[in-house]
């Protein structure tokens, strides 16, 4: 029996040891935003937060989980409100035919949490670089993580304000 | 695309680890990052009957210093080194941002890197131009092995099976001297392994002598290689345009590159030639820089 | 930045995506996302040989695999025969081997259980006994006596597929003889892959009681893929269901009907079971259908000014084990005749010969109008080589030859007619755009410091919206497209066609063009496609088709609507329908324009207060058979710098003009072009399907197949100018394809250029920094 915490919530299924992440959340726990698009670790559709950090959910064993937190894209809009990066994905035309997004948006949402400093088109284009797509020449992608970014911290300035 | 069944151990002692480890034996595998066993158990390539993973066990995830040396549990992951400057090592961080991809530096260990062998391994590189030493352990012995007697073929090295590498030690330059550094790779992409790596490391005393070198390199011969003879000819040397020319040279000789999809044999070697150079360049101008940096 | 969906006079306007708030929150129904009750999964057995004979299957290890529910192979198949399959391009295939296999990877066996880890262990328990056979994997090897013939089962005894060839074979030899200067160029684009992220997959669901079989499949045609199951299978038509989820991306990878998806249409018909197959990355790269490797040689005859007089075009196509390429039936080289291009030759002529090897099937047309991107490619880059023979620049020799605006429609010796185009309008801006100038300068400054810096132009003519039925059929049926639109009482749409959108945003863009007609927003318009049961017959998206054809059906059955929509309105306004004027969201009475009803009310009316004698509702459909094909164009500029230690090459800037006629939604015709961009990138610098001499594929997958990152690919700049069709309903064109049918010549005539001045005409794409080492090494030019 493998039990984690997805999106804050406790679940827990009976799988095989070999079965990966990627499938548990997908087939055992129906979370179908998570997607699979190769079989070398090469592409990051797969991608979700384990414990707060980005990584490739075909290349862990669901088993070696056990006990810790994941975070998918199912979890990024909280009480109806779009999670700022998928308001910006969605303005800035940061995605086509959608099947790498779930795995950008989650890697920038690391990228946003680990690195509040500046950020420039450059790093972007670094943190996003284990997730490939072929849509949007990454673009638009980079335009949408920068707006997010910019999006927060307004956000945050509003707080301190107030 | 799925891995033939197993068994799977998550010890969180090493007394438990080695247990397990000694009674399966050629049969196990130990579970690191898993960056490498995984997607070659998900194409099949490899087929363990039983898996050990070793992510549990704490004690394997530490960094200590000494004024000698600083020592890393091998699970230490390679993101650590992405997001971490040693100034007494700063090979280390050079490094880490060229390997693989940000996702799978999450996730991959240097232990794991060491351990696999893969000749293209950056750390591979990087752990033999700073004259790295391997701590290996089973449930009845442990030793150290120097990293330049560890590898021996492709995939390949001295690890009994029911050996465990643990830590990986790093020797630390004198506290007063300068040390600079570059890891140099070309990659046909970010998440390719290199064509040709080069990892180069130098300190220099305050008049400018090296007092320490380490050249180590990547994707040209069976395992990764330390280009010892190139070391030999900067150390007591100040890194003139001679010696580095001389350096570069001796480097691309010593490498043992293959053709293939990537590049002949000869453009490996000239990428080694250009690469140790470029490096050592760069790392003289940090030198002559060094009192212009912000502290 | 975007607008919102609820503006009115949506067209042209960059209106936020529909379909995004699905895709954002992960909530997109992609194939492998749909769960059935009971059902189970299916794995391939592929061949480790690229050409050998099968002595012996056996199966019985696979069947005593916890799991396991079934197996089938060649035999079995052919017991029903059902062994082979006919493919888009007249010939047939196998779907399991019998006999013997023919490339790497191809399917042997398929197993059926309840896991896909199972299925896979299945697979793997099967036993295979191979006799190896000799290999054939060059073309030109393929078509000389000491070839092996690969195909037994053909009448012809060889290699040789096909000869095709278009145009005045001597009167271009005649000219070529008398033109004072002359180039060739041999010009090889190497096989490549699609590689969409998510690979192919279906799941057929065949229900005994019923006898229907409901087939999700991603497919970019789910009409085509019917009547093709229909075929193949022997299921009444009416019977097949097919249903194309959201799909993630296609570019051609989805049109075929693949082996897997007959093989788990005959297992779910057998078990009684839904049946789930999806291919894994491996198995999409080495066996779902490639593109290009085609090996082309150009000769070109020009004045000493610079003014082309004949073209003369030869060409061996590598279609690998089966001929399934998927061209419109009497094109086997597809629309290759454009490849006159952009400019005015007198004469030309161009043959094709299709040729087998122990390589996998195909030949699509990957984000690209059937081989336009070959002939794209093929005369841009001697056109570079032609500039570089009379010392003139790149860009005046362009200028000099292109079709003038007034010659429009223009008839190509080839015989296209294209629609309209202002080639040196979009020239001008993109060379704007680029300072070229200011460009040339700093590049001879930077030559003379030493540093190797080239700029590439393309002028590239696309050929588009397949097409024509007079023309145009793909296994007889003819290339219209279809849209139905249903206006409900509220004056809420439906419309329903008969493409298969894969990220152009269709659910968005198609909405804003009904809107438009129909007074209405984007939000009230809800497009639904890829459902047979429910949507009229099409022919799919692929060759950038889908405006040019779908699209002028939605402006024509809007029209309709209208057309109707203006009788009730005069009913409502009480004046003559003569007396009632659009304005373009509602109708109004001629010279009292306070008297005045949207469309709403009119939907209303339409159900409830009619004028007498008239049919309710407020529907209509129509099937748009296109006069012409459209012909997008553009210009793009490419400046690189090459390091002289590595041979890497740098792009510095790229700029794309485009010219796609009229415009709906320029945000998505700008995310279109970014994509298409970067696919072309990939095909320049690091992408092509290699083989060893035993037919072994060398990148069977993304650690070889090498997709660019967000690191590597170059920040795209772009522009539009906009010559409307004259004969597409709203005047638009086509844009998906254009960037990556452009863009790799751009990238080569750059890097010839850097390297030109030491007598460079060619280097063979993907240019990887070994290749250009090489020649650095040898014109002693390496660092
Ligand atoms: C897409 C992709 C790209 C990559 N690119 C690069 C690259 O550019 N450069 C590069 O260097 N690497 C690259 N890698 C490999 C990556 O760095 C791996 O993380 C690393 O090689 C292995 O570390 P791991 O911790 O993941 O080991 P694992 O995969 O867990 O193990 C690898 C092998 O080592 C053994 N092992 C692991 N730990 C120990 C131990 N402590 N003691 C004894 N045996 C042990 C395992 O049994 C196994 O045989 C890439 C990987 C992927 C998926
Ligand atoms: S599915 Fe491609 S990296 Fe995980
Ligand atoms: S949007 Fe299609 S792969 Fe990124």
């Amino acid at each position: 029996m493998v039990r984690v915490t997805i999106n804050k919530e406790p679940r827990e299924a009976l799988v095989e040891p070999r079965t990966l992440l990627a499938y548990f959340i997908r087939d055992a726990l129906g979370l179908t935003g998570t997607h699979v698009g190769c079989d070398t670790t090469s592409c990051g559709a797969c991608t979700v937060l384990l414990d707060g950090v980005p990584v490739k959910s075909c290349t862990i064993l669901a088993i070696a989980v056990q006990g810790h937190e994941i975070e998918t894209v199912e979890g990024l809009e909280q009480e109806g409100v779009l999670h700022p990066l998928q308001q910006a994905f969605w303005d800035n035309h940061g995605l086509q035919c959608g099947f790498c997004t779930p795995g950008m948006l989650m890697t920038s949402k690391a990228l946003l949490q680990s690195s509040p400093g500046e950020l420039n088109e450059a790093d972007v284009r670094r943190a996003i670089s284990g997730n490939l797509c072929r849509c949007t020449g990454y673009v638009n992608i980079v335009k949408a993580v920068l707006a997010a970014r910019e999006r927060l911290r307004e956000a945050q300035e509003e707080v301190r304000t107030s | 695309m799925f891995p033939y069944p197993f068994r799977y151990f998550a010890p969180t002692t090493p007394e438990e680890a080695f247990g397990v480890l000694e009674q399966y034996g050629d049969e196990a595998k130990i579970l690191a990052g898993g960056q490498s066993l995984l997607p070659m158990m998900k194409l099949r390539l490899a087929a363990p009957g039983v898996l050990i993973d070793i992510n549990g066990i704490s004690e394997w995830n530490r960094i200590t210093e000494d004024a000698h040396a600083l020592t890393q549990g091998s699970l230490i992951r390679h993101s650590h080194w992405e997001h971490t400057h040693h100034i007494r090592i700063p090979l280390l961080y050079e490094t880490a941002g060229h390997i693989a991809d940000p996702l799978v530096r999450n996730r991959g260990t240097v232990g794991g890197s060491l351990a696999h062998a893969d000749p293209a391994a950056d750390w591979g590189a990087s752990l033999l131009a700073l004259k790295a030493q391997v701590h290996v352990q089973s449930r009845v012995r442990e030793r150290w092995i120097a990293l330049r007697d560890f590898f021996i073929d492709t995939f390949v090295t001295v690890l009994e099976p029911q050996e465990i590498v643990t830590a990986i030690q790093i020797p630390l330059a004198s506290e007063t001297d300068f040390t600079g550094a570059r890891y140099l790779k070309l990659e046909r992409k970010v998440g390719d392994f290199a064509v040709v790596g080069v990892a180069v490391t130098c300190s220099f005393n305050d008049q400018g002598i090296v007092t320490e070198a380490g050249i180590g390199l990547a994707a040209v011969g069976a395992s990764p290689l330390s280009a010892s003879g190139a070391e030999s000819l900067l150390i007591n040397h100040p890194l003139t345009s001679e010696v580095i020319q001389e350096a570069a040279e001796r480097a691309a000789e010593e490498c043992d590159p293959q053709s293939d999809r990537r590049g002949s044999e000869e453009y490996k070697r000239a990428m080694v030639r250009v690469f140790v150079k470029r490096g050592l360049r760069a790392i003289q101008a940090d030198w002559e820089n060094r009192l212009k940096k912000p502290a | 930045m975007s607008i919102d969906i609820t503006e009115s006079r949506p067209l042209g306007k960059a209106v936020k995506r529909k379909e995004d708030p699905r895709f954002i929150r992960g909530q997109g129904r992609y194939l492998d996302d749909i769960v059935l009750p009971g059902m189970l999964y299916m794995a391939l057995l592929r061949s480790p040989y690229a050409h050998a004979r099968i002595k012996q299957i056996r199966t019985q290890g696979a069947l005593q695999v916890p799991g396991v529910k079934a197996v089938i192979t060649g035999e079995d198949l052919a017991a029903m025969n059902l062994a082979w399959m006919p493919t888009m391009a007249g010939d047939r295939q196998m779907v399991l081997a019998t006999g013997k296999v023919l490339f790497q990877y191809q399917e042997v066996a398929a197993v059926v259980a309840e896991s896909r880890e199972a299925a896979e262990d299945g697979a793997a328990a099967i036993e295979v006994d191979y006799e190896p056979l000799p290999v054939v994997v060059g073309p030109f090897f393929a078509l000389t006596d000491k070839a092996p013939v690969l195909r037994e089962d053909r009448e012809s005894k060889n290699n040789h597929i096909f000869h095709w060839e278009v145009g005045d074979k001597e009167a271009t030899q005649a000219q070529l003889n008398t033109s004072p200067v002359r180039v060739t160029e041999h010009i090889r684009m190497p096989r490549v892959h699609p590689a969409p992220i998510e690979p192919c997959g279906c799941i057929a669901d065949f229900q005994r009681s019923t006898g229907k079989l409901t087939w999700y499949v991603t497919s970019q045609a789910p009409h085509a893929h019917r009547t093709v199951l229909s075929m193949v299978s022997g299921l009444p038509e009416h019977m097949i269901h097919v249903i194309s989820p959201d799909v993630g991306g296609g570019f051609g990878n989805k049109v075929p009907v693949y082996p897997g998806y007959v093989c788990a249409v005959v297992m779910s018909l057998k078990l009684g079971k839904p049946i789930k197959w999806i291919e894994t990355r491996t198995e999409n790269i080495t066996t779902t259908n490639f593109a290009r490797d085609y090996h082309m040689s150009a000769e070109i005859g020009a004045t000493e000014d610079g003014r082309v007089m004949a073209l003369k075009v030869t060409t061996i196509a590598d279609h690998g084990a089966f001929d399934a390429a998927a061209d419109p039936s009497k094109f086997p080289a597809g629309l290759f005749s454009i490849v006159t291009g952009s400019y005015q030759f007198p004469v030309a002529f161009a043959e094709v010969d299709g040729v087998y090897t122990n390589k996998a099937p195909g030949g699509i047309a990957y984000r690209c109008s059937f081989r336009v991107t070959e002939a794209s490619f093929l005369i841009e880059r001697v056109m570079n080589t032609l500039a570089l023979k009379l010392n003139m620049d790149p860009a005046e020799l362009r200028r000099r030859n292109f079709v003038p605006p007034e010659a429009f429609p223009y008839l190509s010796p080839l015989g296209w007619t294209y629609d309209s185009g202002n080639y040196d309008k979009t020239l001008t801006r993109a060379l704007e755009m680029i300072d070229y100038q200011g460009l040339r300068e700093s590049q001879r400054k930077r030559r003379d410091r030493g540093e190797l810096v080239g700029i590439g132009i393309s002028t590239f003519t696309e050929i588009v919206g397949a097409g024509p039925s007079h023309t145009f059929d793909i296994m007889g049926i003819k290339m219209f497209d279809s849209c139905e639109i249903r206006v409900h009482p509220t004056g809420k749409v439906i419309a329903r066609l008969g493409t298969r959108h894969q990220g152009q945003g269709h659910e968005t863009t198609f909405a804003q063009l009904i809107a438009e007609e129909l007074g209405l927003s984007a939000a009230d318009v809800l497009i639904e496609e890829g459902d047979t049961d429910t949507a009229p017959y099409g022919l799919g998206t692929y060759a950038s088709r889908s405006t040019p054809t779908a699209g002028g059906a939605a402006a024509l059955a809007a029209r309709r609507i209208r057309s109707k929509a203006r009788q009730i309105a005069a009913h409502l306004l009480e004046v003559s329908p003569d007396d009632v004027e659009w304005d373009g969201t509602g109708f109004v009475a001629a010279g009292a324009s306070s008297r005045r009803v949207n469309m709403s009310d009119v939907a209303l009316a339409a159900y409830t207060n009619l004028p007498q004698g008239m049919e309710p509702g407020l529907e209509a459909t129509y099937y748009y058979d296109p006069p012409n094909l459209t012909f997008p164009n553009g210009a793009y500029i490419a400046v690189v710098s090459i390091d002289r230690g590595t041979g890497q090459v740098r792009v510095e800037r790229f700029v794309a003009v485009d010219d796609c006629g009229t415009v709906i939604n320029p945000m998505v015709v700008e995310g279109q072009v970014h994509g298409g961009l970067t696919e072309g990138f990939g095909i320049a610098f690091m992408q092509e399907i290699a083989f060893d001499e035993e037919g072994n594929n060398l990148s069977p997958n993304f650690m070889e197949y090498l997709v660019p990152t967000a690191v590597e690919t170059p920040k795209w700049e772009t522009d539009r100018t906009v010559t409307p069709s004259p004969h597409h309903p709203i005047g638009a064109k086509g844009v998906g394809e254009s960037p990556n049918v452009g863009s790799p010549a751009a990238f080569v005539n750059a890097v010839v250029d850097a390297l030109s001045p030491y007598g460079i005409t060619n280097v063979e794409i993907p240019l990887f920094p070994w290749k250009i080492w090489e020649i650095l090494k040898e014109k002693g030019l390496a660092m």
